[in-house]
């Protein structure tokens, strides 16, 4: 019984990305096709030449034909995977095992959702399972409003620093945000402007949650020894680490609301599978799950990227911006990208592609050149979530 | 000996300035308050809280055999609105549930009717009442309920003894409403004053004479009825001493329609000495009278929690909340999806979790699971769990959250963590509460409400509220 991983066995040698947002004027297939063709393209193939595809969405379609259909894929195994917010990152999950296990040489992974088709504020569900009615009404956002004060209790920090830790995240991911043509918000905020937004949950204002934006994103996995055939900077798969959360943190008394431990332990497995010992000294950047300001800063002490109850100084020294030590959210994470649950943990190792491949742009360029980069993905709440980490590198070995 | 074994009002929490009717409108209102149910209550949940309390009175040994349910104002029609009292109560499934709906007279009726009978029986009874804007039934209407056990000796000890009862009966149009109307109508005043004083006065000297009491024994004379102009002469003319007139909470809570016997005879049971005798006189669409005499027992008789608690532990309530919760105004909701309705079968398989709050416990790891799981999350034992009742085990707030953009019917929502007193976790909405005076470490209960209607269909759960008393 172990967690074995597959580090060096498969790499990703394309990738693409639709801008993020509201997209009035394309629909779910309109999104696919731009993000596949992109990606073909990166890897210098046809959509012929890739053997097997995983589509990951939550809302957006049923079964692997809503990719078949719109790509005109000929008799091709097309699964449909589906895990809350970690859609996307499912989706690589498989396709990558898919090809380590040697049942095909090229596998596409790709995510997509149509979210402001609905009409209303916020993620909707699309499950409709008849239910008895007793279940949790609250948004997401209510739910994560709770490691606020949680954590300000556990660790001594009252509200009014506890407001500018998390308006400094916000700050911080929208200025990356800035500097990214693909992000849903492509302008810097102030942090008076942060602190003072409107509240929509707790002490959560607008800008401590993330936006709801359409896009897609995918990538082309090979096996580690063809990876050249395609490019000549393939990054590879390190780690892949997923666990799904038995939902007993909101039953469990003794849960406090300041870690995530399904969180915790994928980053222990990731780390394990890489053999990265000291993520803080050996990863060039994270791009993690900011859905919500909280979740961002409790996941730099799940993920190891600070001591528990230090991260919120950390935060305030700059530690996490984009020339800071650790860099987090390069791109302007889901703050500034919006959060089409299907397609933004492939949105994230987008950017961990660019940034290992030195194609960031300038004034995006993260502030080292350590070969490693960690993409954290989350969907559900606190005490019940499924939680996705990756790690990957620019080098094999 | 037959007679009351235990009693209890519920009276919401929320109260309505009469005043602020006048200030709204330029008219209606008065002096006082008003009991409002909340948004979240109809009369079964009003009549589960009193028939929680009531069965919290009750001795331990006594074991109720029927429930009755009278409302004037049922959350359904065809569906027996009893039965989610009963599953609310978990009581057994060969205890009979009934309504005695519709009209304002089914209230006092089942409770004579149960007097009269044999067993012992819970009477609940229901309403919530009101009308236009600025009209007397809107600021003289109150809501609330009473649960009233009946039964005898063999039973458990018997707190007032039924000593007699008679009733008159005539067809008049003095009050109605159609079914589905928001309003009642009633006749011109006199017309009712004139019918009803022949009434009282024939059920008043029938009860008597087979109680063998004259006027002057009654201790406690309560004469109730939504005809407020009836109900004042009909007082004074009984030849009952001018002290005996009992408390009528129209200052307080208001008339509560079908309720307003029973929570009246609760709230004298609650402030009375042995030997006294009670008389209930009840006008509607005739008028009934039921005589009743302390025992000894109700010394030692402990109500939960009484009627004059629940009456001094009102929160105010703004009169345009008060307009939109009853419907007269409809406000913007939040912009997401409305719920859908809940499933039958799902409903039913859940029935002790949903309607009772009933968790499971791991008997080895004592790990409480809620809602209950056949797979432990202690120690990973299957279908090894004993029920965990948990809807009288009161909790503290661990952590709480106000969310602004969720759907409710009155947002926003406020949701807390709350452990309860003995072990297990459980996040659960919050009602009653005024959000601003809320903190971590407060203590709760739980209470049993409605979360939303959707296809006609009551989705029935429980929320936690402030323990207040």
């Amino acid at each position: 019984m172990a967690s074995h991983g597959i580090k060096d066995q498969v790499a990703i040698v394309g990738m693409g990305c639709t801008p993020f947002g509201e997209h009035w004027n394309k629909g779910t297939d309109d999104l696919l096709i731009d993000a596949a063709e992109e990606t073909f393209a990166s890897a210098g193939i046809d959509k012929d030449a890739v053997d097997a595809y995983w589509l990951g969405t939550a809302m957006s379609g049923m079964s692997g034909m809503a990719l078949a259909r719109p790509l005109q894929l000929h008799h091709k195994p097309v699964t449909h995977v589906e895990n809350f917010c970690a859609t996307a990152s499912e989706a690589i999950r498989n396709a990558a095992y898919a090809v380590a296990s040697g049942a095909y040489d090229t596998a596409m992974a790709i995510g997509v959702e149509k979210v402001k088709d609905s009409g209303y504020q916020g993620l909707v569900g699309a499950a409709k399972t008849p239910t008895d009615g007793t279940g949790r009404t609250l948004t997401a956002a209510a739910m994560f409003a709770m490691c606020a004060p949680g954590y300000g209790k556990k660790y001594g920090v009252d509200e009014e620093q506890m407001r500018e830790v998390l308006a400094r995240i916000a700050w911080k991911n929208h200025y990356n945000g800035a500097r990214n043509s693909r992000a849903q918000f492509k302008k810097e905020v102030s942090m008076e402007t942060i602190t003072n937004a409107p509240l929509m949950a707790g002490g959560l204002g607008v800008y401590d949650c993330s936006g709801v934006a359409d896009g897609s994103a995918a990538a082309i996995i090979v096996r580690a020894e063809d990876a050249h055939e395609y490019t000549d900077k393939p990054i590879y798969i390190k780690a892949l680490a997923l666990v799904a959360g038995n939902c007993s943190g909101n039953a469990d008394p003794a849960y406090d609301y300041t870690t995530f431990p399904e969180i915790a332990a994928t980053g222990r497995d990731a780390y394990a599978q890489a053999g990265v010992t000291n993520p803080r000294e050996q990863l060039a950047m994270a791009e993690v799950h900011d859905c919500f300001t909280p979740a961002e800063l409790l996941i730099y002490e799940d993920l190891q990227f600070a001591e528990r109850g230090t991260a919120w100084k950390e935060v305030l020294n700059g530690t996490f911006d984009l020339k800071g030590d650790m860099p987090v959210n390069p791109d302007g994470g889901l703050k500034s990208f919006g959060h089409p649950v299907g397609a933004s943990g492939l949105r994230m190792m987008f950017e961990a592609w660019l940034q290992l491949r030195h194609e960031a742009p300038e004034e995006r360029t993260i502030g080292n050149d350590r070969p490693l980069a960690l993409t954290h993905n989350l969907g559900g709440y606190p005490g019940e979530m499924v939680s996705f980490v990756s790690i990957l590198g620019r080098e094999l070995g | 000996m037959r007679g009351i074994i235990s009693a209890a009002g519920y009276v919401p929490f929320r109260r309505l300035e009469r005043a602020d009717i006048a200030k709204t409108f330029g008219s209606g209102g008065g002096k006082g308050t008003r009991s409002v149910a909340s948004y979240d209550e109809d009369t079964t949940t009003l009549g589960v809280e009193a028939a929680r309390l009531a069965r919290r009175s009750t001795p331990d040994g006594t074991e109720i055999g029927a429930l009755w349910f009278s409302t004037a104002n049922p959350a359904y029609l065809d569906k027996n609105n009893a039965s989610a009292i009963h599953a609310a109560l978990r009581l057994d499934a060969a205890v009979g549930a009934a309504d005695f709906g519709g009209a304002l007279r089914s209230g006092v009726s089942a409770l004579r009717t149960a007097l009269d009978g044999n067993g012992c029986i819970m009477t609940v009874s229901s309403d919530m009442r009101g009308g236009l804007p600025t009209s007397a039934d809107e600021s003289q209407g109150g809501d609330g309920a009473a649960a009233i056990v009946v039964g005898s000796d063999a039973n458990g000890p018997v707190i007032a003894e039924y000593l007699g009862a008679a009733s008159a009966t005539e067809e008049f149009i003095e009050r109605w409403r159609a079914p589905g109307s928001d309003r009642s109508r009633a006749w011109e005043e006199r017309f009712g004053e004139v019918k009803y004083a022949p009434l009282a006065e024939q059920a008043w000297n029938g009860a008597l004479k087979a109680a063998e009491l004259s006027p002057d024994q009654v201790d406690r004379l309560i004469v109730t009825g939504m005809h407020a102009r009836a109900v004042r002469g009909i007082a004074g003319r009984l030849g009952a001493s001018k002290a005996a007139t009992a408390e009528d909470l129209a200052a307080t809570v208001g008339n509560t329609g079908t309720a307003h016997a029973a929570l009246l005879l609760t709230n004298a049971l609650e402030t009375s000495e042995a030997g006294q005798v009670i008389a209930l006189v009840v006008l509607a669409d005739g008028v009934t009278v039921l005589l009743f005499r302390t025992t000894d027992a109700i010394a030692a008789y402990r109500p939960t929690r009484s009627v004059a608690t629940q009456v001094a532990n009102g929160g105010a309530l703004a009169y345009g909340k008060f307009l939109s919760w009853r419907g007269q105004v409809t406000l913007e909701p939040p912009r997401r999806p409305e719920p859908d309705r809940i499933s039958a079968s799902v409903s039913g398989r859940s029935e002790e979790w949903k309607y009772a709050f009933v968790g499971s416990r791991d008997h080895e790891s004592g790990e409480l699971h809620l809602p209950p799981a056949r797979v432990s999350r202690v120690g990973d034992a299957v279908d090894s769990m004993d029920p965990a009742p948990m809807s009288e085990i009161e909790g503290t707030i661990a952590l709480f959250t106000v969310d602004r953009i969720a759907f409710s019917l009155s947002p926003p929502i406020t949701f807390a963590v709350v452990d309860f007193d003995g072990g297990g976790r459980h996040p659960v909405e919050l009602t009653d509460v005024d959000v601003d005076a809320l903190q971590i470490g407060d203590r709760v209960e739980m209470t049993f409400r409605k979360l939303f209607t959707a296809d006609d269909i009551h989705n029935y759960f429980w929320k936690a509220r402030p323990v207040r008393s």
